[in-house]
């Protein structure tokens, strides 16, 4: 590579990393305790236990679970049902004031055996709320998410340049070299050393985070692209003033595919859904299908199947890339692998900033040389030849 | 195909190759098997990290 390309990607990763620097760190350090929200809320005691029962005790109509939830948050309206992925022993009932309200919202856990309420989990307050917040969008809502959106692209562009950068720099030095006389060298080696080894796991884990937040606008796609279709039929109708049960809805989905499991049902209205239809999600029972989804809809008025779209690309790959960003697929082992390559990944975005602030900067290092040995420029018995003073 | 350049190449990016693809697999298998994908989920991630655990903390004189 010539001096002037080398300089010009040096000018891109300068730029591409400064901008997006401190957004990422603000990332590393709140997904931190995100990668063990699970752990966290179990020890805060905020983790909804389900009782253990024995295997074959039937389960409780969905019909007096929502009942039930609705009972305590009388006036809100239902949201979601949905089981946690390895849990199918209760429900979360999300109800709020519209079917598509993000503010005020209230959950109830409740048993899926029992009908029993479990807890009322507060997902809008706490610090693990305050974690997820300042991780997701920064408290400013799809604005939110897309500006970090694009502090993640801006990352990938770091971390390609990056790569480009490491040949010219590492050509007299042996891999993993960390030169220890000079601290600058230090940290230019730790950066470049760091910086190699974690760029398959931070480019995933960039790129994925990136996906997510486009999230709700690829659902908001999705039900222009596919929704919109299925919806011709019901053109000028009301959506139904009474809601069929939702338990035949979810049993009559649930027999479409009996290979799969319940993972969630979305209330007409919803962004998930459309006025007029539960739509009920199914989710594959083996690893490699287990994060993807089976939207069935259920006409919300006649419990009528409607249709089973099959899950488009986008929305193939957005689940795909959920599992890829959160490290949650691998047990307990792969969380501590991915807080380690995280806390890696902040080492080298701190020795960036560092290799940044002390770098040598020929004009401001003779002025403060200058400076040094002749604080007051009056005092000198010369002035330099040609100066303009 | 090899020659001094093509050594060269080598000899930089055998190391960060080799890591990148580890951690490549480790990331896809535990996406597709619960069992075995899962363990080598945790070596392909794991060698890594020690990687650079090593070459950070352990001093170039003692690794000679």
């Amino acid at each position: 590579m010539n001096s002037r390309k080398v300089k010009a990607w040096t000018w891109i990763h300068k730029w591409s990393s400064l901008v997006c620097t401190v957004f990422m760190l603000l990332l590393c350090l709140t997904g931190l305790p995100l990668i063990f929200h699970h752990e966290i809320g179990h020890l805060l005691g905020t983790e909804v236990e389900a009782p253990d029962l024995p295997k074959d005790t039937p389960r409780a109509s969905l019909d007096t679970v929502m009942e039930v939830a609705q009972a305590l948050h009388p006036g809100k309206v239902p949201m979601f049902a949905s089981h946690e992925i390895d849990d199918d022993r209760f429900w979360y009932v999300t109800l709020g004031d519209t079917p598509t309200s993000e503010a005020g919202n209230k959950t109830v856990a409740v048993d899926a055996r029992t009908a029993g309420v479990l807890a009322q989990p507060k997902f809008d307050e706490g610090f693990m709320y305050i974690m997820f917040k300042l991780h997701v969008d920064l408290f400013a809502g799809l604005a939110g998410k897309l500006f970090l959106g694009s502090m993640g692209l801006l990352l990938l562009v770091a971390i390609v340049s990056g790569v480009v950068l490491y040949a010219p720099f590492m050509r007299k030095l042996d891999f993993g070299a960390v030169r220890q006389n000079r601290p600058r060298a230090k940290w230019l080696d730790l950066h470049n050393l760091l910086g190699i080894v974690t760029l398959v796991w931070a480019f995933t884990v960039g790129a994925t985070g990136m996906i997510n937040t486009w999230a709700d606008l690829v659902i908001k796609y999705w039900q222009y692209d596919q929704l919109s279709a299925l919806l011709a039929p019901y053109q000028g109708q009301k959506p139904p003033a009474r809601l069929a049960s939702v338990q035949q809805a979810a049993s009559s989905a649930a027999a479409l595919a009996p290979e799969m499991k319940m993972a969630f049902i979305a209330f007409p209205g919803t962004a998930f859904s459309s006025p007029h239809h539960y739509t009920v999600f199914l989710r594959g029972n083996e690893p490699f299908n287990s994060r993807l989804l089976k939207p069935v809809l259920v006409d919300a008025g006649t419990n009528a199947l409607t249709a089973s779209p099959p899950l488009p690309w986008y929305l193939t790959a957005l689940l795909v890339s959920q599992p890829l960003h959160f490290g949650d697929y691998g047990g307990m082992p792969m969380q501590i692998l991915w807080a380690l390559l995280d806390i890696a990944t902040i080492i080298v975005l701190g020795s960036g900033l560092y290799l940044w602030i002390t770098r040598r900067n020929p004009a401001a290092a003779m002025k403060r040389a200058k400076a040094a040995t002749a604080p007051d420029a009056r005092a000198r018995p010369h002035k330099a030849p040609g100066g303009a003073a | 195909m090899s020659g001094p350049a093509n050594a060269g190449f080598w000899r930089m990016w055998r190391w960060p190759l080799t890591l990148g693809l580890l951690s490549a697999s480790g990331l896809l298998t535990a996406l597709v098997s619960d069992g075995w994908g899962d363990w080598w989920a945790w070596l392909g991630l794991g060698v890594p990290v020690a990687v650079m655990a090593w070459f950070a903390w352990v001093p170039a004189k003692r690794r000679a």
